[in-house]
């Protein structure tokens, strides 16, 4: 059996991404749900998954100065592109917001007086929830390479689909169009894009078009809380068709979304009757038709 | 002359879409009617929105630009030594076919690789990695938005450039990136204090944590103005009562300020009572954080 992988990605963050991953993720079939947006993971709170693996990620390192060695020299500041290394009261010192982990610095020092610390504290966890199994990432505070632990949820999400026969993989992407994004939807077979419309909305979906259209993916769109400006969404469902994408839908604003999440419910769990799961699951049809 | 105080403001959130442009492009509106000197920062550089609420034409741009080696195959003796140095894998080497090649994708321009050459078969390139641009938006005040090329897969370099281009304005807003990861980081390390915005969910209330947390190891102040009040739940309210976090600020959820956002409208415009409530909430921090000491 071959995976099915559908990324839901955003451009603008806070466009009801993650509610309507998380009810694909509950309309019946079993799936493998990947939280990608591994600096603010969400899924496991609605659906509060059981801990079954727990992988430390390596994300990067910092430079760090023993001042018992140090002699002042200052090679290391000439060195450092990053402007990470000064001279702060007479001392040299590494400002570890701005240390990219380069190792220059540690190559280079006479005195060997500089070593470098891993960010360890980053996780991978996979485990089950009530509709089938979820591997989400947890980036530690101010870490970086969030694109290498999106690429390991990714993985483990794919080994889990073969190991327990579950076809449909659901990657929950970041916001923002950078690197984590990126790793989140090379080699799906189909990304959807959801939007709002709102004239920020529609400037991040262009350039979240550009990102997908360069990696030659399957794209949707879809339009949510459509009803807030009319206009804009119709302009926006224009935008689509002149530019032959895929127009998945459009879902109208509802706070019942907003309720079910604080009863830990995805939508379709919360009011399966409703408009809104309706259209979700036409929706879904319609991505998985073709 | 006394020169005034100075302060530097990020608007921040761990989750996106919670209303961090609405905020920064209305203090920065209500701050220019009251004739401060002010400057807004757009350093959410992958999907920079601010322009979006000003129509002002830019005045200056600069590209932002990062060193990429390029190898001389005829100098390069395929000694691996710069694949050994680059923390990057940005260096593909296979010795026994005297293959190599740059992944510039991959390089963050650390200039390690030309340290480790010995045979001087590494000179550098300059790529663009986004632009920085300005609008005056009247005498005082200045916009500055940076805005990574798309395929860039890190905003943290033209982050850094938007913020060294604003230097020691009088008060400085940062329009931070989402999350809590290095493009955050940057942009709220040089604040004298953070305004995270949030909603009372518990998306909201997870991503908030996860902020505070994060400006703690910082050491780093912060309020919380809570926006769409009146969906979700009390969790969030609880929190900063436990926290001891102030509230700056409630907005409620109200269809007619959903209405002129969408429209790339400033809402302040429209809402008279957002110009005393947003400048009593500016009052205080800067009395509070403001410093003359820069």
């Amino acid at each position: 059996m071959k995976s099915m992988e559908t990324a839901i990605i955003s451009g603008k963050g806070g466009t009801g991404k993650s509610s309507i991953s998380a009810a694909f993720s509950t309309l019946g079939e079993r799936v493998v749900l990947a939280d990608c947006d591994v600096d603010a993971a969400n899924l496991h709170i609605l659906f509060n998954p059981s801990q079954e693996e727990e992988e430390i990620y390596i994300a990067g390192q910092k430079a760090v100065i023993d001042y018992s060695l140090c002699n002042n020299c200052g090679l290391c500041m000439d060195y450092c592109r990053f402007d990470a290394i000064s001279l702060f009261g007479g001392k040299i010192a590494i400002n570890e917001v701005l240390c990219d982990g380069c190792k220059l610095c540690y190559r280079t020092c006479p005195m060997k007086a500089i070593s470098m610390i891993e960010n360890n504290k980053s996780r991978m966890y996979s485990g089950t929830f009530r509709n089938g199994k979820m591997v989400y990432g947890r980036l530690a505070p101010g870490e970086e390479n969030s694109g290498k632990l999106v690429n390991i949820v990714r993985e483990k999400a794919r080994q889990i689909s073969k190991a327990y026969n579950i076809e449909n993989i659901i990657i929950d992407g970041p916001p923002g169009i950078g690197c984590p994004v990126i790793s989140s939807i090379t080699g799906a077979n189909n990304v959807v894009i959801i939007t709002e419309p709102t004239i920020s909305g529609l400037h991040d979906l262009m350039r979240t078009i550009e990102i997908t259209s360069m990696f030659n993916l399957k794209t949707w769109v879809i339009i949510n809380k459509y009803d807030l400006n009319q206009e804009l969404s119709n302009d926006i469902e224009k935008y689509c068709s002149d530019r032959y994408l895929n127009f998945a839908g459009k879902l109208s604003f509802d706070p019942k979304v907003v309720e079910a999440m604080v009863k830990c419910k995805s939508i379709v769990e919360y009011d399966p009757a409703s408009e809104i799961s309706i259209q979700i699951l036409n929706i879904w049809k319609k991505i998985n038709s073709n | 002359m006394i020169e005034p105080k100075k302060i530097r403001i990020a608007i921040a959130s761990g989750k996106g879409g919670t209303g961090k442009t609405l905020i920064s492009t209305n203090l920065f509106y209500i701050l220019q009617q009251l004739n401060y000197k002010v400057t807004l920062i757009d350093c959410d550089a992958e999907e920079p929105n601010v322009m979006v609420f000003f129509k002002d034409e830019g005045e200056y741009e600069h590209d932002v630009v990062q060193k990429i080696p390029v190898i001389d195959e005829h100098k390069c003796t395929y000694c691996v030594k710069c694949q050994e140095y680059c923390s990057y894998n940005a260096i593909f080497l296979l010795k026994d076919i005297k293959a190599i090649r740059i992944l510039e994708d991959l390089c963050h321009g650390c200039g390690a690789c030309s340290v480790a050459c010995v045979y001087g078969a590494i000179s550098e390139k300059e790529i663009s990695l986004g632009k920085i641009s300005g609008f005056h938006s009247d005498l005082h005040s200045l916009i500055i938005e940076g805005r990574v090329r798309v395929g860039v897969y890190s905003p943290v370099s033209v982050i850094k450039a938007a913020i060294k281009e604003a230097g020691n304005n009088e008060i400085i807003l940062m329009d931070s990136p989402p999350g809590t990861s290095c493009p955050f980081i940057q942009t709220v390390a040089v604040a004298d204090f953070v305004i995270l915005v949030t909603e009372p969910t518990p998306f909201g209330l997870s991503d908030l944590i996860q902020s505070v947390e994060t400006l703690k190891t910082m050491n780093k102040p912060c309020g919380v103005i809570i926006n769409r009040a009146g969906l979700g739940d009390n969790k969030v309210y609880e929190y900063l009562i436990q926290e001891d976090i102030p509230l700056l600020m409630e907005i409620p959820f109200d269809r007619a300020i959903a209405s002129h956002y969408s429209k790339g409208e400033i809402v302040a415009k429209y809402n008279i009572d957002w110009m005393a409530l947003f400048a009593d909430m500016f009052d205080a921090i800067y009395e509070k954080y403001g410093n003359s000491d820069y």
